[in-house]
């Protein structure tokens, strides 16, 4: 662009007397503009690296979103390695590190144990029902591992959840013939969820007490969730409190802010995962 | 406002009267950037660390764990995102704004010196004019970098306008990115925090000739 600049500008010291002769010359190329900053102008000159840049981050950018499936599918097999070996944690803070992630709609969720907790089932039941978390416990429990999706994306393979068949104790509580849907409240105060009767009756649908071999902690939604195995994990309910069983179908939460009713993983909410079941 | 010839070297403060003085006794300042650039800059942080501080509550667990109203943090992390651009966007109508970003585009050899002269750490000159080689490279990349925070985020945003596998790609972009922006973000507030005279600058509009003279030698304001 202009010559003379480059080694002008490899011995850059003080010289205001050598830079305003600079400024002259320019003046003279008639490079100025009319602008009142004109004399600062010349070491402002050059070639457009921050275009370049700019517009190389943005085609970065679109090139990671079309390489994303195989860049992902790398990653999530690279970090699941270093995940196991790494005693920091510090793998499951990255995208697709592994393990859960929290989430919660309240701004804080009140503690329940074994001395306070209790879970009804009421609606269309011939018999309402409340349950300690003794007496859960003392019901015929069943264990599953399948793999949980979450519908932002992760993904935790082979997770065990134990508890009790959600279709033992609607039986127990004996269901209308004019029920078609169950609808689950939360200790939280805010969450609901709901599937229908059929959906609600499979064997892979739990009130689970145990994740992973050990009771639910408080931030996996203990000490009582639901865990509905073929589906997003939004269906299982953390901090389970109330099963009523109802005509129809009411959206939950997410499902009033856009979310599929019918979750199926790999069917639903426009995804297209592996099946969890 | 221009520098003349018999403007004394850095240091002397005695060249008042040569460049845009602040306040009575004090050393002379120059002007660096408007009123209208200081809030282009103001709002743009502060969209920029809703985005982070929303972020952060939605993907660090204990964060996620002690914050929770994940439907508010949401919306407020998507409405902080779609405004981000906007402050540069107004900006444009600034006459002093546009400069700068010219400035920040064009790159002459001494921004290589400048670079290579911070990547191997060697003392001696490092010449800039108004913005250093290092805050173009980072200029242009968070500008590039918002934008495809921004496409990204809007894929999954609005789910049904594009088809699904965009959005897990678009998730996947976003996450990546998110981390890397702040790494980059954590960078440049660290370096700001090491020069307050920087910080001023983008403060009140001012900075000291000596300074400018130090830290930019080839900025004429």
């Amino acid at each position: 662009m202009n010559p003379e600049h480059p080694e002008a500008r490899e011995a850059p010291t003080d010289h205001p007397q050598e830079r305003e002769s600079h400024g002259d010359r320019d003046r003279a190329h008639g490079r100025d503009r009319d602008h009142e900053h004109d004399h600062g102008r010349d070491p402002e000159q050059g070639k457009p690296v921050g275009r370049r840049i700019f517009l190389g981050t943005l085609g970065l950018g679109a090139l990671g979103v079309v390489s994303a499936p195989v860049l992902q599918r790398g990653l999530e097999g690279f970090l699941g390695d270093a995940a196991q070996k790494d005693p920091t944690g510090l793998t499951g803070l990255l995208p697709n590190g592994g393990g859960f992630r929290y989430y919660s709609v309240t701004a804080s969720v009140p503690r329940r144990t074994a001395r306070n907790y209790r879970l009804t089932v009421d609606g269309l039941v011939d018999r309402p029902t409340s349950y300690t978390l003794a007496d859960l416990r003392a019901l015929p429990q069943t264990r599953m591992v399948k793999d949980v999706q979450c519908v932002t994306g992760w993904r935790v393979p082979d997770t065990p959840f134990e508890g009790v068949r959600l279709s033992v104790l609607l039986d127990a509580a004996g269901v209308r013939s004019s029920a078609g849907a169950v609808r689950f409240t939360c200790f939280d105060g805010a969450y609901s969820e709901s599937l229908t009767l059929a959906q609600a009756r499979r064997a892979d649908v739990l009130v689970a007490l145990r994740m992973q071999d050990e009771d639910i902690s408080h931030n996996h939604g203990g000490p009582v969730r639901l865990y509905a195995a073929p589906m997003y994990f939004y269906k299982s309910a953390k901090w389970l409190s109330g099963i009523e069983v109802t005509e129809d179908v009411e959206p939950g939460y997410w499902e009033k802010r856009g979310y599929d009713i019918d979750a199926w993983v790999g069917r639903s909410n426009g995804r297209d995962d592996e099946p969890t079941t | 406002m221009n520098r003349r010839p018999e403007t004394p070297p850095a240091g002397t403060g005695t060249g008042a009267g040569t460049r845009e003085e602040a306040g009575a006794g004090a050393s002379a300042r120059v002007r660096r950037f408007t009123t209208a650039e200081r809030w282009i800059h103001r709002t743009t942080a502060a969209l920029m660390g809703v985005c982070v501080v929303t972020a952060a509550c939605l993907y660090l667990p204990s964060l996620a764990a002690l914050v929770g109203r994940r439907a508010l943090v949401v919306t407020v992390h998507q409405w902080a995102g779609l405004l981000l651009p906007l402050p540069v966007l107004a900006g444009l109508a600034s006459r002093a704004f546009r400069a700068d970003l010219g400035r920040l585009n064009r790159w002459g050899p001494h921004d290589r010196v400048w670079l290579r002269a911070v990547r191997r750490r060697t003392p001696g000159p490092r010449p800039a004019a108004k913005f250093n080689a290092g805050q173009k490279v980072y200029a242009a990349w968070i500008a590039g970098a918002t934008l495809v925070m921004l496409a990204t985020g809007l894929i999954m945003w609005f789910t049904h306008l594009t088809p699904l596998a965009w959005r897990t790609s678009a998730t996947f972009v976003h996450d990546w990115l998110a981390l890397t922006v702040g790494i980059v973000l954590a960078g440049h507030i660290g370096m700001a925090l090491g020069d307050p005279e920087a910080r001023r600058g983008l403060r009140t509009g001012l900075v000291t000739k000596e300074w400018a003279d130090r830290e930019h030698p080839l900025w004429r304001p």
